[in-house]
């Protein structure tokens, strides 16, 4: 029986033959941490040892609550800033760089055959370009940057199937929302998710990071692609270390196997408060609202812009409504303003905000007002995220999000493409 | 064992609901993150939560963020234990690292209701409640390690001095 890109990542990394369901002690590739390591910095502090094991190893990008918007961040910053100094780590990401996924891919650490572990629930994210990637609490990574080490389970793998071809109007935020609906926001809890099929593999990066993103949001301890042509162009020029690319085989053995079609699937999106709440745009139409957020770590790329622009070129975003952007890291913002794809959502009245997590966790930067309703296409929509307890979140591509800012009412986006 | 009061939730407990994402970045003491425990599900239940406590959930709690205080709260908040269907996975390893156990027992969970007590049984293995005895699978040893040292710092500062 062959085994699955998870067995063989971690079991390579444990230096023996493994299965799903065993335990592993393993030494990760690379560890991310945010504006949180400096609640790490307080845990590393109680181990009474003056250095981390293995600096070059650690990445730490600034990007929750950027720039400071209160001094008690500022010390956070402060005091992170002051610690990369003085433990001499190379890998640090200051607030002119973006949203920690985005920039570690940018920055090469994203990369085939990997074990990255971070952080951050969201690190499922590297599995986009064949990486194992999982999220772990903060009092682990202190521990991992003291020990160098960490304790893992091999996962069991769900495999999804995605055939078929994307329909006008309809985007891997569409595909994930629907499967994500259909399976559960516990669907894959402890497991492995893989991304197969004819459709997926003709994913762009930006689609398969969507899925990679919100595996997260179906449990998952790592979802991920076998990474293609266009994967591996991308890296060349950015790639930090060496690499393999390490894939399932092709009798290996899976907890269970998902099949989607896409042909016909239509524009969803994620009603309050769960993920998993999802239905087609058509069963929400008209609904007002009043926040549109465009970006994140999900939707923050130049294709998801660039969707956007096309459909609001020469046009005026609905007085009722307000439309936030946050590209997801300068890199993107750079290529966004040479494209004009920034000129054109300003002309249509948006807001373009920095680079950065912004009100995506409800820390700063458009937080919402009781009774107020956003239309997001970040991946959370749980109570009170954005802000008020009272406000409610909607999940959505970035077409819809456009168009339904056109509107000033959830409006499916077929109909201005 | 102690016996516990129960507050009993629902599936899919998020960690936003815990303890917002607001509160996530600023570093605060124990007893200011056992304030906002439960804050956007339960507005109750930090004033009237009490040493000892059990929080009793259905399906997947603890799912979302990774952030560590949604744990962390409830133990600063006394709460004995959590018992649930099932744990999102970074929400299992975040509470077992900060010495909260953290347990499933589906069949628990169906047969209890807020404002009732139970005892847990670690040696046994078992909840004990009004309308039985339930037995939960005994935790892993690497994660009984960890929750016997009081949690992952200790466990960890334990290694080092042992490699030294």
């Amino acid at each position: 029986m062959g085994k699955t890109l998870t067995e063989k990542i971690l079991g390579k990394k444990a230096g023996k033959d493994v299965r799903a369901g065993e335990v592993v002690t393993v030494s990760p590739d690379f560890i991310l941490s945010h504006d949180n390591a400096s609640a790490i910095i307080q845990e590393f502090r109680k181990f009474g040892i003056k250095s981390v094991k293995a600096p070059e190893k650690m990445v730490i990008v600034l990007d929750h609550i950027v720039p400071a918007s209160e001094e008690k961040y500022a010390q956070n910053h402060k005091m992170i800033r002051e610690f990369v100094a003085k433990q001499r780590i190379p890998n640090f990401f200051d607030i002119n760089c973006g949203i920690c996924h985005q920039v570690f891919a940018e920055q090469g650490f994203a990369l085939p055959g990997k074990l990255i572990v971070g952080s951050d629930s969201h690190t499922t994210s590297y599995g986009a370009f064949g990486a194992f990637a999982a999220g772990i609490g903060r009092t682990e990574v202190a521990s991992i940057w003291a020990t160098d080490e960490i304790w893992l389970r091999v996962p069991e793998t769900i495999r999804i199937e995605i055939d078929g071809k994307l329909p006008r109007g309809v985007y891997a935020k569409d595909v994930i929302l629907k499967i994500i609906g259909d399976g559960g926001a516990d669907m894959a809890d402890y497991k492995a998710v893989e991304f197969a099929g004819r459709a997926a593999k003709k994913f762009s990066l930006g689609s398969r990071f969507v899925l990679a993103n919100m595996s997260a949001e179906m449990g998952a301890k790592n979802g991920y692609f076998e990474p293609d042509e266009e994967t591996l162009a991308w890296l060349k020029a950015r790639a930090r270390a060496e690499f393999d690319v390490i894939k399932s085989d092709p009798d290996a053995e899976y907890k269970s196997v998902l099949k989607y079609d896409i042909s016909n699937l239509a524009p969803q999106l994620a009603c309050p408060h769960t993920v998993d709440n999802v239905k087609p745009v058509t069963e929400v139409e008209d609904k007002t609202f009043h926040q549109g957020v465009l970006g994140t770590c999900t939707n923050g790329r130049v294709e998801d812009l660039q969707v956007a622009a096309k459909i609001l070129k020469g046009k005026k975003i609905h007085p009722g409504v307000r439309l936030l952007v946050l590209p997801a890291s300068w890199e993107v913002y750079r290529e966004a303003l040479k494209k004009r794809t920034l000129a054109v959502l300003a002309e249509a009245g948006c807001v373009i905000l920095n680079p950065g997590c912004g009100p995506c966790l409800g820390a700063h930067e458009g937080i919402l007002a009781p009774g107020e309703v956003a239309l997001s296409t970040s991946n959370r929509n749980f109570r009170g995220r954005m802000g008020s307890r009272d406000s409610e979140i909607y999940l959505t591509s970035p077409a819809t999000v456009a168009a339904s800012c056109l509107v000033g009412k959830i409006t499916d986006p077929r109909k201005f493409l | 064992m102690k016996k516990g009061r129960i507050w009993k939730y629902g599936d899919n407990v998020n960690t936003d609901v815990i303890f917002p994402g607001k509160y996530t970045y600023a570093l605060m003491p124990p007893e200011e993150m056992a304030r906002h425990a439960l804050e956007d599900l339960d507005p109750g239940f930090a004033q009237n939560v009490k040493p000892g406590d059990v929080i009793v959930a259905g399906r997947n709690f603890g799912c979302g963020s990774s952030r560590e205080q949604a744990a962390a709260c409830l133990k600063f908040a006394g709460v004995q234990a959590v018992i649930a269907k099932s744990f999102a996975r970074i929400y299992f390893r975040n509470a077992i690292n900060l010495g909260l156990p953290v347990l499933q027992c589906p069949e628990a969970v169906d047969h209890v209701e807020t404002g009732e007590e139970m005892e847990i049984d670690f040696t046994q293995s078992e909840i004990r409640t009004a309308k039985g005895t339930f037995k939960f699978p005994p935790l892993p040893d690497s994660v009984i390690g960890i929750l016997e040292a009081g949690g992952l710092i200790e466990y960890t500062k334990k290694k080092l001095e042992a490699a030294k």
